[in-house]
Formats: C-alpha cells, sequence, structure tokens
C-alpha cells in the first residue's frame, strides 16, 4: 500500500536446528508473523534465500511451495482456522485430501493424530460446538495429519486462557520431543515462550534483535 | 488433489449454500430446456417433412421432363440450355433407353387427358391419369375405400372422392362396384400419312425444319368404354408434381395405353413435326440412395429432371438455418444463465476468501483451489443439465400433447412435432458442463490468485 515499499523483515540471518523449539517474539509489526509466512512458503522474500533442510524456498515454484506446505509443514494459527463445515474428523482429514494420502489409510491417520492432541470424543462434531482449547487440538491435529518435520504456530494461545494455552504448549513441546519436530512459535507472552522454547528470538523494524538460549 | 475428493468437496461446498446455488441450477436448467426444446423441436419438424415426403412415395423417384416443353422445375438448368428446340425429345426411344439404365425399375409415362364420365344419365367432367401399378404404395391409397385394379390393362377405374361425390352426392360409396362409361377422345393417325404418325412410333424429328408438304398431323375421334369402379380415394397421389390439373379419374396405365387417348402433348408434336412424345415420363429407381445416379444418368441424355431428392436439398438447408436460429435462441437463456454461475461463483469465491487462504496453508496447490471451484462449476452444470432434460421433455410433451389437441380439433391425425433424440440428452448435458466450466474459469482464477497471507491476516 502507499507509495513506498515497506521492509518487513529486512537483513535476517538466522538458523534453527532440527528438532529445536523456537519463540519469535517482538511487538506487533516487527516482522515476526511475516518471517513465519517465509518459512512456512506463503511468502516469498524479495531477497535472500530460506533454507529448508538443504533446499531454499526461495527458488521454488508455487506448486513446489505448496508440496513442501503439505508435506514438510503444519501451521498452528491463533484464531484455529478450522474449516466451519466441517467435522472435526474432516477438517483433519483435509490437509491429506491435498497430499492425496490413500483413503483406506486416513482414517487411522486421523485417529493417530487426534489421539495425540488427546481428543477422542465428539469427532463429529462442528468446531463452533467444542471451546476454544479443544478447537486449537483440533488445528494442531490438522498440522500434525501429513507428519511433518516443521511445525509453525503464529499466537497459538492468542485466543485461549492462560491454563488453557499453558495446556497446548505442553502438547506441542510434548509431541516435537516425541516426533523430533522442529518447531517455530511466533508469540507476545514472554513468559510462556520462556517456559516452553529453548531459544527466544527478539524482532524489531523486521531486524533481528537479540537471540538468547535457554537452557 | 484425487478426482473423488475433489468431487466431494465441490458438492460438500454446494451444499453449504443450498438456496443460492439451487437457484443458480435451476437457471442452467432453463437454459439448457428452452435449448432442448428449441432443437428438439427443429429435429421433430425436420423429421415431420421427410416423413411427409417419404409417405408420398416419391423417394424411389425421378420426374423426367424434355428441354423443349414447357419452362418448369430448375430454373438454373433452364438457362444454361441455349436451344431448347435442339433438345433430344421424350420420345420412345428415351423412354426405352431410361428403363435400361442401372437401377431404374420402371419408366412409367405420365398420361393426363380430357374425358368424361356418364353416369345415372348425367355427364362429369375431370381429367383422367394413368396409374401404373407400383402406385398402390403411394400414400394417398392408404385410405383407399374399395379395391386397387387387379391387373394393370383391367377396364377399371379409382375415382377420386370429390368427383364421386359429384356422381352420387348422397352416396359416393355405393359407386364402387358400379359400371361407369368413359367418353375419350382417341388418337387416330391420318389415313394420308399413317405411316408416320402411329403411336410413338420412336422417329426422330426433321431438326426443326420441316419440308414443305410435310403433313404431321391426326385425328381425334369420339368414342367411350365401360369402366367397373374398382374405389374411391381422398387425394391424388403425387398430387404434389402434378404439373397441370388435378387428375380425378384413374384408369391403370396400360388400359390408358391401349386405349390410344388423345393428349396434350400430341398437338404439340404434331406441330414440332415429329412423332407422339410423352410430357413426362416418371422413372422408378429401385433403391432412393441410387436416386442422384440416375438423375445423373438421364440428365446426361440432355432431358430436365427433377426428384424429391432436390426437394429435400433445399428443405435440409432450410432446417439447418432453422435448427440455427431455434438453437441461437435456446442458447439465450443459458447465456443468461452463464451470467448466473460465474456470480455465484465470484461470490463464492469472496465468501470463502478464508477458508481458501486456510487450504493454501494447509498444503492446497494453485491448481487445487482451480479445480476445486472448476469442479463446482462442472457440477452445477450437470445437475443443470439433467434438470434441463427432464424440464425440456416436460416442455416437449406439452407441444405434442397441444398439438395434438389442436390437429384433433381440426380433423387432422396426431403428429409428434416434438422428437427428442438420444444424441441431443448427452449433447444438452455436455453442452451444459462445458459452458458451466467457460463460466467457471474467471471464479477459479480468482480464487487460485488469492494471496494466503492476505487472506489469513486478517482475524
Amino acid at each position: 500500500m502507499g507509495g513506498s515499499s515497506i521492509r518487513a523483515v529486512d537483513g535476517i540471518t538466522l538458523t534453527i536446528e532440527r528438532g529445536e523449539f523456537v519463540a519469535l517474539l517482538g511487538q506487533s509489526g516487527s516482522g515476526k508473523s511475516t518471517l513465519l509466512n517465509l518459512l512456512a512458503g506463503l511468502d516469498r522474500p524479495t531477497s535472500g534465500s530460506v533454507q529448508v533442510a538443504g533446499r531454499d524456498l526461495a527458488g521454488m515454484s508455487s506448486e513446489e511451495l505448496a508440496r513442501y506446505r503439505r508435506n514438510d509443514v503444519g501451521m498452528v494459527f491463533q484464531s484455529f482456522h478450522l474449516i466451519p463445515a466441517m467435522t472435526i474428523t474432516e477438517n483433519v482429514e483435509l490437509p491429506m485430501r491435498f497430499a492425496e494420502v490413500e483413503r483406506s489409510e486416513r482414517a487411522q491417520r486421523v485417529r493417530e493424530s487426534l489421539e495425540r492432541v488427546g481428543l477422542g470424543k465428539r469427532l463429529e462434531h462442528r468446531p463452533s460446538e467444542l471451546s476454544g482449547g479443544e478447537q486449537q487440538r483440533v488445528s494442531l491435529a490438522r498440522a500434525l495429519a501429513n507428519r511433518p518435520s516443521l511445525l509453525l504456530a503464529d499466537e497459538p494461545t492468542g485466543n485461549l486462557d492462560s491454563r488453557t494455552g499453558e495446556d497446548i504448549l505442553n502438547l506441542i513441546r510434548d509431541v516435537s520431543l516425541s516426533l523430533g519436530m522442529t518447531v517455530v512459535m511466533v508469540t507476545h507472552e514472554r513468559a510462556l515462550a520462556e517456559r516452553f522454547a529453548q531459544r527466544l528470538i527478539f524482532l524489531g523494524d523486521g531486524k533481528l534483535i537479540s537471540q538468547e538460549a535457554l537452557a | 488433489m484425487k478426482g473423488y475428493d475433489l468431487f466431494e468437496l465441490a458438492v460438500r461446498n454446494l451444499r453449504q449454500s443450498k438456496l443460492r446455488n439451487g437457484l443458480t441450477t435451476v437457471g442452467i436448467s432453463v437454459g439448457v430446456a428452452s435449448l432442448v426444446a428449441m432443437l428438439s423441436l427443429g429435429v421433430g419438424l425436420q423429421q415431420l417433412a421427410t416423413r411427409r415426403l417419404a409417405g408420398s412415395g416419391m423417394f424411389d423417384t425421378v420426374f423426367v421432363t424434355s428441354k423443349q416443353d414447357f419452362r418448369g422445375f430448375d430454373r438454373e438448368q433452364d438457362q444454361k440450355d441455349q436451344h431448347p428446340e435442339n433438345a433430344p425429345v421424350l420420345d420412345e426411344a428415351a423412354r426405352d433407353k431410361m428403363a435400361h439404365l442401372k437401377y431404374v425399375t420402371e419408366v412409367e409415362p405420365e398420361i393426363r387427358v380430357m374425358g368424361e364420365i356418364m353416369y345415372g344419365g348425367q355427364t362429369h367432367f375431370g381429367f383422367v391419369t394413368g396409374l401404373p401399378m407400383s402406385a398402390r404404395e403411394n400414400e394417398a391409397f392408404d385410405n383407399l375405400q374399395g379395391k386397387f385394379f387387379s391387373r394393370s390393362d383391367a377396364d377399371e377405374v379409382i375415382l377420386l372422392n370429390d368427383f364421386a361425390k359429384e356422381l352420387d352426392p348422397a352416396n359416393p360409396k355405393a359407386l364402387i362396384g358400379q359400371p361407369v362409361t368413359l367418353r375419350y377422345g382417341e388418337h387416330q393417325p391420318l389415313a394420308a400419312d399413317s405411316d408416320t404418325s402411329g403411336r410413338l412410333s420412336g422417329e426422330q424429328s426433321d431438326g426443326g425444319s420441316p419440308n414443305a408438304g410435310d403433313s404431321y398431323g391426326f385425328s381425334v375421334v369420339r368414342k367411350t368404354q365401360q369402366l367397373k369402379v374398382m374405389g374411391i380415394i381422398d387425394e391424388e397421389p403425387y398430387g404434389g408434381m402434378r404439373t397441370v390439373s388435378r387428375g380425378r379419374i384413374f384408369l391403370p396405365v396400360d388400359l390408358t395405353a391401349k386405349l390410344n387417348m388423345a393428349e396434350f402433348s400430341d398437338m404439340r408434336s404434331s406441330l414440332r413435326g415429329h412423332g407422339r412424345t410423352y410430357m413426362t415420363l416418371t422413372v422408378r429407381v429401385k433403391d432412393p440412395a441410387k436416386v442422384a445416379q440416375v438423375q445423373d444418368a438421364i440428365k446426361q441424355m440432355g432431358f430436365r429432371t427433377f426428384s424429391v431428392l432436390d426437394a429435400t436439398k433445399s428443405l435440409r438447408r432450410f432446417f439447418t438455418v432453422l435448427d440455427l436460429f431455434l438453437g441461437i435462441f435456446g442458447s439465450l437463456a443459458l447465456a443468461v444463465a452463464t451470467l448466473a454461475i460465474i456470480n455465484t461463483l465470484v461470490m463464492a469465491v469472496l465468501e470463502r476468501r478464508r477458508e481458501i487462504g486456510v487450504m493454501k496453508a494447509i498444503g492446497a496447490s494453485d491448481g487445487d483451489v482451480k479445480r476445486l471451484f472448476f469442479a463446482e462449476a462442472g457440477a452445477m452444470g450437470f445437475f443443470g443439465g439433467v434438470l434441463g432434460i427432464v424440464l425440456g421433455f416436460a416442455i416437449g410433451k406439452a407441444i405434442n400433447i397441444g398439438t395434438g389437441i389442436y390437429l384433433h380439433n381440426h380433423q387432422l391425425p396426431a403428429e409428434a412435432v416434438w422428437i427428442m433424440p438420444p444424441w441431443l440428452i448427452g449433447a444438452a448435458i455436455a453442452f451444459s458442463i462445458v459452458v458451466s466450466l467457460l463460466a467457471g474459469l474467471y471464479p477459479a482464477s480468482r480464487a487460485a490468485r488469492l494471496d494466503p497471507v492476505q487472506t489469513l491476516k486478517y482475524e
């Protein structure tokens, strides 16, 4: 918008290890969501590169990026972004449709994902009939459906009370540990980030301000 | 994304807003129905016309006239002929030659002379026509009262219903089996040159410059002949193709030849100084498919020809134009329905911006999104097409019932003017799907172009 372009993310050099749980912190407009979208392959950098497992996302076609998102990335959003017209089961099944997972295999994998997030009941209900915490669990189960190696969470606790938020982050940490999955989480709640992440990365005005490794 | 997933998601999405998509689908079906109704009407009318022509029994027939005679059926053909007086005449030799052409089964002259029937002390004037035995197959004999000729030279007569009413207004049917007397003019050669004016001697003309003193001519002598009325028919066989006035008295063709009746053409033949010729020859072909070939062969001989083939040719051209117009007319509703599809899908794209963004975020490619909207458009097209066929069928039935009642009220036999051929069912559904897909082109690409980052940003 407007005449001049704004650099949402500018000159950030960052390496995240496999299996690491990283929190991106910063004020709104600091560029943390843009950085997350770059990692998700939803956005493309105007210059520079984004290397994931040795592949440069910046050089991929939109078809390749879609394949990358469906096979290697799972996403969790602040407002869950479940499809309201679909049941819980169908929501979790949806990414498998895009990934062309065999039909016979899907029911098993849906159940597996939902069990992992602790949901076993009300699977034929619509998202609106569930509590916020349950919806975020469904969202996480959907993110896990295609067994990604990278989980990207955009303010996953933003719409939840602190108790439920903690539950969800516990869940994310457990899942990442048991599956060896890398987690990049955007948040502005420093206290929560300190409890769950292994490393905090602070952004401001699109630039990397500081990093803090936690024990 | 696999086909069944695509289909499942598309149907699920369509069911999300049942009313809107339902109305759009009904819109398509109205479009398809009007197109189908129009084209079926075209097909029905064409088949009706063809059926009528086939019933006239003339699909296997070529009518032959000499170019020397009156200008007739084909002006283009006439303009090429510079010297009609040099054209060959329809004499016995020509008839014989035609009879020996391949695929020709019979060559009958058209005989039409003035005559009078005397019955019950009254005299009734009418044109006498000779009919070959093959005329039995003509549709004019479909409602024959009484019987057909027993032999090709029997002393028998069949009367036109109008004429029979003239003879016996109270009970024309009672004439069947009754004897009547025919009065006619016999063609008799002049005593002086009886050698040159025998009937249809096949003698050639002197090339249009008769020598002084030649005396072609003949006498017309009044004769009578007893005939037995065999039957009564309502219409004259081959009526549409007759060139002079309506025949009302029908004799077996060989009887007319035997009676040696004086014909109109005799006078002209006599003036031109060649022997007796025929006015028209009716050539019957074994197989309607060979009519064109036989017609060409006769044209090669220098005669003017006419067949129903010529009529169907222009008829076919007419129906092509008619179908085109009906098709354009019928397509209008479908064009409007196309706009409805575009509108519905554009609305759906706007409404489902977030959903499209989510699908992309969890792995849907641009192509998947595009195909999903295509599938929705195609599904609406398919259901609209099927519904349209049903609707069109109902409209057609209504048209048929309507015309049936109209024809019945006018004492005419019922005719199906509306026929839906099976190919039209498949073609209409396919067309409906294709049109819907074209309509989906813009909304689908718009959906595919949506930026997921933008759509997911605003809560």
